[in-house]
């Protein structure tokens, strides 16, 4: 575990140089959730935009259990589901009994109602961590999910439960009709949860969260009960959660059991993982990467799933800090100014693995045109250069991409190593670790 | 009343030793490497389809030796050029690389075979029921089904207790790293036990295909089940893996052919009150939640005793 997460900066170690990029660093996040919409300013942008915020939140309060406590649940979407169903019918009872709550606060109904269930179940299920805690978390969520399919009265069978969510009272003439207002309501909430979950990192009971991940032994002897301060994170998680499928219920204006599933469960799992557990930006890298995978990725490939597979595989496997401590992992390098020194290493090395990937590719598409019974007439079109999947060329190409790429790539990747060490040894010289 | 419960206790007892196929070799593995193999059902799913596929190019008797073989060679293919690599990165990379693979074998299998279940046929040889009882006819691939789980079990119990290698594996459950002092080769060793695992867990779906739905969702449907069996066995005990394998396929086996349910023991609602969770809870029939039981029982058992029923040490 303590591999994964390595220690969050310090807290008392701040200059006034670093507190500028800290609040440059919100400055530009908050800019950039109230400009994007400005900026792409089609529908489609517009939905692309609520649904990465709404991952976005989910992702952070799915950290707080992984990253920062080192709980590994497998069912997350609980929270987020149970969030979403009780603000639909929240929604619904304002607007039948005429109640004066406008739609901004409906969120506040799936955070307490994440967070109540995380009082309920959390109890239990946080006795023990590791590899029990997550075989509780996937056990309670496929029994939220299976009884949801049996408690037809208040979650709607496999329908699900509908609402709309402008029969509620406006907020300033804003009715919440169109997509951008929505966008905004989902760009508020989740301004307003990042500062809280930051916010939260930085208090005693984060800084326990953290020690209960490393050293569960050491925290009980220093008077704390680690069961307690699992639970306390488990609540807090719980409570985001929800916020984030009061969101999703608002925006798709339904609630079904595919909120609560497994499936849900593994996307917030996908998402934070390959963002990055270990600093505080990853999970909501990682939402926009999964989001975009998921809306682009379909577009282009019937086994789209399958690279969102591979790529978290490879990243498990081969940067377990995910995208974020990848890119944090040259902060020193940049400091010290020794960046230039393996960039050329990386221009070597970065040719063979594309190359590499596109034979995986190719192999992949190949494979699914033969087992979907059209390769004669299917066409690849990679980067825009057509394949015949039938043709034996296309084999051949694939073949040699593949196994060529594999092998020159582990050759330049070897360089990439002993650059990145000559870096890294010239930038301890000039004083900057990392 | 008793066909049902002798057709039920078969079943049951069949479906138990089919789960004990599976839940002996996670929990062997688990025990020795200390991974949870999210993947395991996703062998067991690999081992149908393997087995579908062969029986059509070569038959049922030959694939039912090839398939597992196969299985159990991308097993230990997975340990020694996966595992292997994650474990100086932790436990939970470990058990997030299996996650990962267990989604990635969905979509393969879902890519090669497709979403719509096989035509996966029970040989002719066995193709006929074994004995009447009361009316109902059992059919004898089931029997056949029983003895192969039975003998897997045999010879399982006989390698584990009587074998230098059994000798080896068992001193690993409870004592992985003292093996490894004396000199054990232990990556051979977690190589070989994780071939074999997932051998037996193809050697599962291979028999159980026909029976039961050889489909692209068959993993994800048994693999939280498996789950379940080995924390309310203990996780680590192989004797704890087999009664809790028995205990819950019987109790899905009868909870699915009983139709009782709260409104036919006391009377229905009064109809008056409408719809709502009452209504719900009232009328739902112990059919209709047989697929929870196993998850109740499970967070029954972590509350009551967190290292399940025959588990000695806490995780």
């Amino acid at each position: 575990m303590t591999e994964l997460t390595s220690s969050a900066p310090s807290p008392t170690g701040s200059t006034p140089a670093r507190n500028i990029g800290f609040y440059a660093a919100w400055g530009i996040f908050i800019l950039a959730v109230v400009l994007l919409p400005l900026i792409f300013r089609s529908g489609g942008s517009h939905t692309t935009f609520s649904l990465i915020g709404i991952a976005a939140i989910f992702a952070l309060s799915y950290n707080i259990l992984l990253g920062q406590t080192g709980l590994l649940s497998f069912g997350h979407a609980v929270y987020y589901g149970l969030g979403g169903f009780l603000a639909v019918h929240g929604m619904n009872a304002i607007a039948a009994h005429g109640l004066p709550v406008p739609l901004p606060f409906v969120p506040l109904i799936g955070g307490f109602a994440g967070l109540m269930f995380g009082i309920v179940i959390g109890w239990v299920s946080t006795q023990r961590a590791g590899t029990v805690f997550a075989m509780i978390s996937l056990g309670i969520g496929e029994l939220v999910a299976s009884s949801s399919l049996i408690l037809r009265s208040f979650f709607g069978g496999e329908a699900g439960i509908t609402t709309n969510r402008t029969d509620l009272p406006a907020l300033f003439g804003w009715n919440f009709g169109p997509q951008i207002q929505v966008y905004y309501l989902i760009g508020f909430w989740l301004v307003i949860s990042a500062i809280a979950m930051y916010a939260l990192t930085r208090t005693p009971l984060g800084r326990m969260c953290n020690a209960v991940r490393d050293n569960p032994e050491r925290v009980q002897f220093i008077g704390y009960d680690p069961h307690v301060i699992r639970y306390l994170s488990f609540c807090f998680a719980g409570f985001f959660a929800g916020i984030a499928g009061a969101l999703a219920a608002i925006n798709f204006e339904i609630a079904n059991a595919a909120y609560l599933g497994a499936v849900q469960s593994g996307v917030v799992l996908f998402a934070t993982f390959i963002g990055g557990v270990s600093y505080f930006f990853g999970p909501i890298l990682g939402a926009i990467v999964v989001t975009m995978l998921q809306l682009e990725l379909s577009d282009v490939t019937t086994v789209w799933q399958l690279y969102f597979g591979i790529i978290f595989i490879g990243i498990v496997m081969f940067a377990p800090g995910g995208l974020a401590s990848l890119l944090m992992m040259h902060r020193p390098l940049v400091r010290a100014g020794t960046l230039s020194m393996i960039l050329p290493a990386y221009l070597i090395a970065i040719v063979p693995t594309l190359l590499f990937a596109c034979g995986v590719i190719l192999t992949i598409e190949i494979l699914a045109a033969y087992s979907q019974g059209n390769a004669a007439s299917s066409t690849i079109r990679l980067f825009r250069i057509p394949f015949e999947a039938a043709n034996p060329m296309t084999w051949l190409a694939a073949a040699v991409l593949t196994i060529g790429g594999f092998f020159v790539a582990r050759m330049t990747w070897r360089g990439v190593t002993a650059a990145w060490d000559r870096a890294m040894t010239a930038a301890r010289e000039r004083g900057y670790h990392a | 009343m008793l066909e049902l419960i002798v057709i039920s206790t078969l079943n049951g007892v069949l479906f138990g030793m089919l789960l004990f196929l599976l839940s002996s070799g996670l929990t062997v593995i688990f025990s020795m490497m200390g991974v949870l193999n999210f993947a395991h059902a996703s062998f067991y799913m690999l081992g149908a389809f393997f087995g579908y596929q062969l029986t059509r190019w070569i038959g049922f008797w030959p694939a039912l030796i090839l398939a597992p073989l196969l299985v159990g060679a991308v097993g230990m293919a997975v340990e020694r050029y996966g595992l292997r690599q994650t474990h100086k990165h932790g436990h939970v990379a470990e058990l997030l690389l299996t996650f990962g693979l267990a989604f990635a074998i969905e979509q393969v299998v879902q890519m090669i075979w497709g979403k719509l279940p096989m035509d996966y046929r029970v040989p002719e040889l066995l193709d006929f029921p074994a004995f009447t009882i009361f009316s109902t006819n059992y059919p004898a691939y089931k029997m056949f089904m029983l003895l192969v789980s039975v003998v897997i079990f045999i010879a399982l119990l006989v390698v584990l207790k009587r074998t230098r290698v059994g000798l080896i594996v068992q001193a690993a459950l409870t004592h992985p790293s003292m093996v490894a002092h004396l000199g054990h080769n232990v990556g051979r060793v977690f190589m070989l036990v994780f071939g074999v695992g997932t051998a037996l867990a193809a050697v599962a779906g291979v028999i159980a295909g026909p029976a039961l739905v050889t489909q692209s969702d068959m993993a994800a449907l048994l693999g939280p089940i498996l789950f379940v069996v080995i924390v309310v066995g203990g996780l680590g005990s192989l004797p704890g893996a087999f009664f809790a394998s028995l205990l819950i396929g019987l109790l899905q086996t009868f909870a699915v052919s009983m139709n009782g349910s709260l409104a036919s023991v006391f009377g229905p609602l009064d109809p008056s009150t409408g719809a709502s969770l009452l209504t719900d809870v009232w009328n739902v029939t112990i059919a209709q939640i047989a697929p929870i039981l196993p998850y109740v029982l499970l967070v029954l058992v972590l509350i009551v005793r967190p290292m399940g029923l025959m588990g000695t040490r806490e995780t």
